[in-house]
């Protein structure tokens, strides 16, 4: 029996939980400029006053949310995950970690791709994909950082003191393994070039959206739920000094969420033109979900059975009851919302950011604040400075999570039915879409004041932390003792079979898992992208021109796919407000595709030849010349930045790669076809609006040299790309006898 | 929709990874003993804090 004495490296956990607190500040204030914007637009130009039309958009709405969604979701979530289970993987496995190079590797790797995140959003470079954003050079990043993090759990396991592995590391290693695979997988893509950041989907449309929220639902999945639990299952047991309800039912947890969970995506595309028996599929899985969630839920609320009067006392427990409630929640407010019927109504409303919040603010939230104070404490080895402010936080925070989603669920339902409401005689009674955006503005004020709450208890956090931090005294290198594991032979006993001996081998076996993984998928990716695919084709579905294509480009670049869908599903309302409902095969040239997930402005899926030219050039220039009320950003830069074209045949021939049809005639004629395009629509537009036209000679007579004819800025391709949308099978309509 | 093919198969080869890990260490005995680990991580290691409980106690 030889006792072993060694270190816990407390260095790691600590930077990592001052990484947490850091962005988890950054990512709320980017939440709350965004729920600003809701209800006052005019708050980029309160900074940048006349200069917004110099301002690139860097403070625009459509950039801010993926800043703040990735903030939170990789940032503060997933620098929460390193350092709880930094901490607790030490302890349960009896060892330091296996290296401290890979630790730091990992942290500073992290904090990169964290920085490049918010420089490129910030400018405008960006995927498109919800919560994969990010463009190629940064997804490659994401994965080699992630595979040091997993380097380094396993090469912790294998110098383990500790024969068991406590489930909130099975945890941990179906976090890994799962984000790993999705991520690779969803954001392949091919650059237009090695020397640039752009890059397309290299799957198109409706399958481009199935593998999308087949990521995006998983990355719920795996990075907001599994790692959470895991945290759950070793810091609530360890505050309230409880074993864990039944360590039988975490281990029955875990297997059962991690079969089911991969299976629910499509309910993210429930109406969509997703083939219906795909849609069904996720809504049978969503709902078996249930089953694990509560299991997982009670497993971690009754834990603290006999322990309530603890929870009185103790803030930290408070945060860890009403985080597991809240999972509790939201893991019944999810299936439900798989279900056809409510999915009806709160799709694409704002009953989705409630529930996601839930989700967020209450689980990862207060999960995230409970491990901070707890190992505040014993990082510092004091108590905490104080527990009234602790308290005040708790408060603050609940609080806040109550004014945040119960105004915006109230103002989902009231604008899902002033969407579906029709008058007697048959027509929309909302004909205009903006009468019921107006109508839930203040709601979204009221969620502005919960989101408030929030961040006053975050900064009381700060405080409460700093202040104990300047009290205690940092333990970097915690010293620790057990008995060493008895080491069984690493070479194959006499007897022993091949796979008896591989059974006891976690890395070889994992090497050959992920090897078989990497077969596995190379063998079912390559035919997809050979095989042209068996979407039913439309033959007057055609690839979009070359202006049109840069106005995508444009389109994406300013987010308008955060608010506007692009899919208009087979119910009677949407038929009559925006048009025939979408077909699968008028998606088949979109590289990446653009459905959208909420509706904040109108559906654009029929957008194409609804209104005149002249019209979006000043409706993008100020939507409330136009529209009186409207929430939606000022664009102004795009009427002055002249339109870059130099990747254009780049862009093209990318497309050709990825089953584009473009022939060499149209690349050798892209240019001229821009200027063709770009002239009709400049001539539509001056006949429209002479005004337009006198404000531009003006500018020109101003500017003289530097000026930018009208037909090589920006807003006229994307204006093309909108005078586009959903045109191809307008032609198709049938000629009866009603509508002749 | 061969895409469905790909989603369906790889969703199926990461559950097949799953249950292969599950049932190698299922056979390892890893969850034979569903008592004593959740009383285990309650104990501690560290020195520090055994320390701090003795001080305490005196």
């Amino acid at each position: 029996m030889e006792v072993q004495k060694f270190y816990y490296d407390n260095r790691i956990v600590k930077a990592f939980l001052y990484a947490t607190v850091f962005w988890a500040l950054i990512g709320f204030i980017a939440g709350l400029a965004i729920a600003l914007m809701l209800f006052y637009p005019e708050l980029p130009e309160f900074f940048l006053g006349e200069h917004l039309k110099d301002s690139f958009g860097i403070l625009s709405y459509g950039r801010w949310r993926m800043l703040h969604t990735n903030t939170v979701i990789f940032a503060f979530v997933g620098n929460v995950i390193f350092t709880g289970s930094y901490y607790s993987l030490q302890r349960l496995l009896k060892t330091r970690m296996f290296s401290d190079v890979l630790s730091w590797a990992h942290f500073w790797g992290w904090q990169l791709m964290i920085v490049l995140t918010w420089v490129t959003y910030i400018l405008g470079i960006n995927t498109s994909k919800e919560y994969a954003e990010h463009e190629w050079p940064i997804d490659i990043l994401i994965a080699v950082v992630w595979i040091i993090y997993g380097i380094n759990i396993i090469g912790t396991l294998f110098v383990r003191r500790v024969r068991h592995m406590y489930v909130a590391i099975w945890f941990f290693l179906g976090t890994w393994i799962a984000v790993l695979m999705l991520h690779i997988f969803n954001n392949l893509a091919m650059p237009i070039a090695l020397n640039s950041l752009k890059s397309y989907s290299i799957y198109a449309g409706v399958q481009d959206a199935l593998v999308q929220w087949w990521y995006g639902h998983n990355a719920v999945a795996f990075v907001l739920t599994t790692p959470i639990l895991g945290l759950m299952y070793y810091y609530i047991p360890k505050a309230s000094g409880r074993p864990v309800f039944s360590y039988k039912l975490s281990i029955i947890h875990f297997w059962s969420l991690i079969f089911v969970y991969i299976w629910a995506g499509p309910h993210h595309l429930m109406y969509t033109s997703l083939p219906g028996w795909a849609q069904m599929l996720g809504t049978v899985f969503s709902i078996m979900l249930i089953a694990p969630s509560w299991g997982g839920m009670l497993n971690g609320l009754l834990t603290l059975r006999g322990a309530w009067d603890k929870v009185r006392d103790d803030p930290i427990l408070k945060f860890f009851v009403v985080a597991v409630t809240c999972y509790g929640m939201a893991t019944f407010e999810g299936p439900m919302l798989a279900t056809k019927t409510l999915n009806s109504i709160g799709h694409f409303t704002d009953w989705i950011i409630a529930h996601v919040h839930v989700g967020t603010l209450g689980w990862n939230g207060f999960m995230a604040f409970g491990v901070i104070y707890w190992l505040v404490k014993r990082l510092w080895n004091i108590r905490l400075y104080s527990n009234a402010l602790a308290n005040a936080h708790f408060w603050l925070g609940t609080l806040g999570i109550i004014f945040y989603v119960i105004p915006l669920y109230w103002g989902a339902v009231v604008q899902a039915e002033m969407w579906k409401e029709f008058k007697p005689d048959g027509t929309l009674m909302n004909k205009n879409f903006l009468d019921t955006v107006t109508a839930i503005v203040p709601f979204y004020k009221m969620r502005f004041i919960g989101g408030s709450l929030y961040l006053i208890g975050a900064f009381i956090m700060v405080y409460n932390l700093y202040r104990t931090v300047r009290m205690g005294h940092f333990i970097a290198d915690e010293p620790a003792e057990v008995v060493a594991l008895v080491k069984r032979s690493k070479k194959r006993n006499s007897g022993e079979k091949f796979h008896e001996w591989l059974e006891r081998k976690p890395v070889q076996l994992t090497v050959l898992s992920l090897l078989t993984i990497a077969v596995g998928s190379a063998v079912e990716i390559i035919p997809t992208l050979v095989i042209k695919s068996n979407i039913a084709t439309i033959s007057s579905v055609k690839p979009y021109r070359a202006l049109e294509l840069e106005g995508r480009d444009l389109y994406i670049r300013e987010g308008c796919n955060a608010c506007h869908s692009q899919m208009v599903r087979p119910f009677r309302d949407e038929v009559v407000r925006y048009g025939e409902y979408s077909k699968a095969g008028e998606f088949v040239y979109d590289h990446p595709f653009l459905w959208g997930s909420k509706r904040t402005g109108p559906d654009l899926g029929r957008e194409g030849g609804k209104s005149p030219s002249s019209w979006h050039f000043k409706h993008m220039y100020d939507p409330r010349s136009t529209s009186p009320g409207s929430i939606m950003p000022r664009y102004p830069w795009l009427m002055y930045r002249r339109l870059n074209t130099e990747a254009t045949l780049a862009k093209m021939r990318t497309m050709i790669k990825l089953g584009v049809p473009y022939t060499d005639d149209d690349i050798a004629q892209a240019y001229k076809d821009i200027d063709v395009q770009a002239s009709k629509i400049i001539t539509s537009i001056y006949s429209e609006s002479p005004d337009i036209k006198e404000q531009i000679n003006e500018q020109q007579k101003r500017e003289g040299k530097s000026f930018v004819p009208l037909e090589k800025r920006e807003i006229i391709a994307l204006i093309a790309y909108l005078q586009r949308i959903g045109t191809d099978i307008k032609a198709l309509e049938v000629k009866t006898e009603q509508n002749r | 929709m061969d895409i469905l093919l790909l989603m369906i198969l790889a969703s199926i080869s990461l559950g097949l990874v799953f249950l292969i890990i599950f049932i190698i260490n299922a056979k390892n005995r890893q969850f034979d003993d569903d008592e004593s680990p959740a009383l285990r991580i309650l104990m501690d290691d560290s020195l520090s804090e055994k320390e701090n409980k003795k001080n305490q106690i005196l």
